[in-house]
C-alpha cells in the first residue's frame, strides 16, 4: 500500500485542488492526536472511476466518477434513492459493484488480491443508525477493533479510546452501554470509535438523519472540528449548513448518477443542472 | 378400580438386587441428565455452526446449512434413533459395524449423537433467526472497522444473537431433556425406562409414573429457573 506500488490512476477526472484544506494532521490535543503520518501519495486519497452497480436488473449507480484529495471535505447530497449511500458504501467495499474501480490511498478495492479488512481498518465509517455494539460498554466498543484488528494491547486501546471520548465530550460515559446514551451521544461515540483506528479518511453516511433535531448540532460540531483539523472526509448528508461551513466540494447525485460535482461556492451559487437547482430550492426553501 | 396403593414401594428392594426402586429411578434420572447434557453440547455446537452457515453470504454455505436442517428436522426422532442404532451398523463396512455393536454403553452414545444431531437442526434455526433479527448495520459496522467475517460473528453478531434467542433456546433445552425418553426404545436405561421397569416388576403403575412425572417437572422447572438467572445475568444495560 505504498506510493511506489501504486499504479497510475486511470481516467479519473482530475480532482479539483482542495484550496482551503487544512494541513494533514492537527496540532496536539485535537481529535487526530496520535495520527501516524499518512502515506505520501501523489494521487487522490479516494478515486472513484466509472463505477456502476446493479441490484438484479435495477441499476443503482451509473458510471460514477469523482475523486477526493487528501484533506478535502466532500459532501454528497441528493434526493433519497439517488444512490449516494450506496456510493459511499462502495468506497470501503461494504457494497460490491460490478463495473469500474475505486482506489483508496493507492489500493484498488475491486482487486481480488486486496486485503479488504486491512484496507477497511484504515477507512473510518459512521452510520446513520450509529451501529454501536449494544452488548459492549462504550470503552469496549472503542477498544474491540483496535485490539482485534490493529493488535493493540488492552491498556493502549483503552487509553486511546478514553482520550477520544474526552475529545467528543463523553469521557464520563465510558463505563455505560450504548442503550444508556442519547442518539447524539451514541453518534459521537461512533465517530470516536472510527477515529480510534487512526483512519486516513472518514466516511459519513447520513450521520444526523436518525437524530432528534436538538442533537444534530452536537454531532455536526464534532464533524466540523474534524474537518478543520484536516481530516479527509466524504459526507453523505442533507445538512446544507454543514456543507456551506466546511465542505470544499459538493457532489449532487440523482437516479444513481453524479449530476453535479462542483466547488461549494459554485454549487450553492449557481448550480448548473436543473435537477440540482430543483433539489436545492426544495431543501433550502424552509 | 381395584388398586393397591403402596407409596412405600420406593423403599423396597428392586429385583435387580442392587438397591431399592428409588435407587433405580435415581440411576435412571442420572442417565437422563447425562444424556441431555451431552446431547446439548453436540446440539449447541453443531446448531451454532449450521445456523451461522445459513447466514453467510456464500450460496454454497447456505445450501449445506439448509440441507442439514431439512434432513434432521423432517424425520421423526424415533425413526432417527432406529436409523442410528439398528440401520447404521449394517450399512457401514463390516468391521466398523461390529465395533459399533460391541461398543459398551452403545445406547448411550447413540442417543447422544442422535438427539444431538436432531436438536442441532432446531438450534440452527434459532441461531439463524437470532442473527437475522439483528440490524443489518451491525454486520456492516464490524466489517467497516476491519474485523474479518469470523471476528464479526465472534465478537458482534453471535453475542447479540444468543441474547435474543435465549428464551427459545431454553425451550429447546427442555425439549432435548424430555426427548431423552425416546432413547428407551434403543435400550438406554434412562428415567422413563426405569419407571416402566419398576411398573413391570412391582405392578405399582401409578406410583412409578407419578414419580417419573414429578421428577421430570422438577428438573425442568430447575432448568427454567437457571435459564432465568442466566437471562438476567447477560441482560444488556439500557435495553
Amino acid at each position: 500500500m505504498t506510493s511506489s506500488a501504486m499504479p497510475p490512476v486511470s481516467p479519473v477526472s482530475e480532482p479539483q485542488a482542495a484550496s482551503g484544506a487544512a494541513p494533514g494532521t492537527g496540532p496536539v490535543g485535537t481529535l487526530l492526536t496520535g495520527q501516524p503520518p499518512v502515506t505520501a501519495t501523489t494521487g487522490p486519497m479516494i478515486a472513484i472511476d466509472s463505477v456502476s452497480k446493479w441490484y438484479g436488473d435495477f441499476q443503482v449507480l451509473t458510471n460514477c466518477t469523482t475523486a477526493v484529495t487528501k484533506g478535502e471535505v466532500v459532501v454528497v447530497c441528493g434526493p433519497s434513492g439517488s444512490g449516494k449511500s450506496t456510493l459511499i458504501k462502495c468506497v470501503n467495499a461494504l457494497e460490491p459493484f460490478q463495473k469500474g474501480q475505486i482506489t483508496v490511498d493507492g489500493t484498488k478495492i475491486a482487486d481480488r488480491k486486496t486485503n479488504l479488512p486491512k484496507l477497511r481498518s484504515r477507512v473510518g465509517m459512521v452510520f446513520q443508525h450509529f451501529e454501536l455494539f449494544p452488548h459492549l460498554s462504550i470503552t469496549d466498543n472503542l477498544s474491540l477493533a483496535q485490539r482485534k484488528v490493529l493488535g493493540r494491547g488492552k491498556d493502549e486501546a483503552e487509553a486511546k479510546g478514553l482520550a477520544l471520548l474526552e475529545r467528543v465530550g463523553l469521557k464520563a460515559h465510558a463505563h455505560k452501554f450504548p442503550g444508556q446514551l442519547s442518539g447524539g451521544q451514541q453518534q459521537r461515540v461512533a465517530i470516536a470509535r472510527a477515529l480510534a483506528m487512526n483512519p486516513i479518511v472518514m466516511l459519513f453516511d447520513e450521520p444526523t438523519s436518525a437524530l432528534d433535531p436538538e442533537m444534530v448540532g452536537e454531532v455536526l460540531d464534532v464533524m466540523v472540528e474534524l474537518a478543520r483539523e484536516g481530516m479527509t472526509m466524504m459526507v453523505v448528508t442533507h445538512e446544507m449548513g454543514f456543507a456551506r461551513k466546511v465542505a470544499h466540494r459538493v457532489i449532487f447525485m440523482d437516479k444513481g448518477e453524479i449530476v453535479e460535482d462542483a466547488q461549494k461556492e459554485e454549487f450553492f451559487g449557481s448550480p448548473r443542472s436543473e435537477r440540482a437547482q430543483t433539489f436545492l430550492s426544495r431543501i433550502l426553501s424552509h | 378400580m381395584n388398586y393397591n396403593w403402596n407409596w412405600g414401594i420406593f423403599f423396597e428392594a428392586s429385583p435387580e438386587g442392587t438397591g431399592t426402586y428409588a435407587d433405580m429411578l435415581v440411576s435412571g434420572l442420572l442417565w437422563t441428565i447425562l444424556t441431555a447434557l451431552c446431547a446439548w453440547v453436540v446440539a449447541f455446537t453443531i446448531g451454532s455452526v449450521v445456523g451461522v452457515l445459513r447466514t453467510l453470504p456464500s450460496r454454497a454455505a447456505q445450501a449445506v446449512g439448509n440441507a442439514y436442517v431439512e434432513l434432521f428436522r423432517n424425520i421423526p426422532l424415533l425413526v432417527q434413533m432406529f436409523l442410528w442404532y439398528f440401520v447404521l451398523p449394517e450399512v457401514l463396512p463390516e468391521s466398523w459395524g461390529t465395533w459399533l455393536k460391541q461398543l459398551p454403553n452403545a445406547p448411550f452414545y447413540t442417543a447422544v449423537v442422535c438427539l444431538g444431531f436432531f436438536t442441532a437442526s432446531r438450534v440452527a434455526e434459532q441461531v439463524r433467526a437470532g442473527i437475522q433479527a439483528l440490524p443489518r448495520g451491525q454486520r456492516m459496522a464490524g466489517t467497516a472497522l476491519g474485523l474479518t467475517t469470523a471476528q464479526t460473528y465472534r465478537y458482534v453478531l453471535l453475542p447479540n444473537a444468543y441474547r435474543i434467542i435465549l428464551p427459545p433456546l431454553t425451550s429447546e433445552f427442555l425439549n432435548n431433556l424430555k426427548n431423552t425418553s425416546v432413547a428407551l426404545t434403543i435400550g438406554l436405561l434412562e428415567l422413563t425406562a426405569r419407571a416402566r421397569a419398576m411398573q413391570e416388576f412391582s405392578f405399582q403403575v401409578f406410583e412409578a409414573f407419578t414419580a417419573a412425572t414429578v421428577i421430570y417437572i422438577v428438573i425442568n422447572l430447575l432448568v427454567v429457573t437457571v435459564a432465568g438467572v442466566i437471562e438476567r445475568r447477560v441482560a444488556v444495560p439500557g435495553r
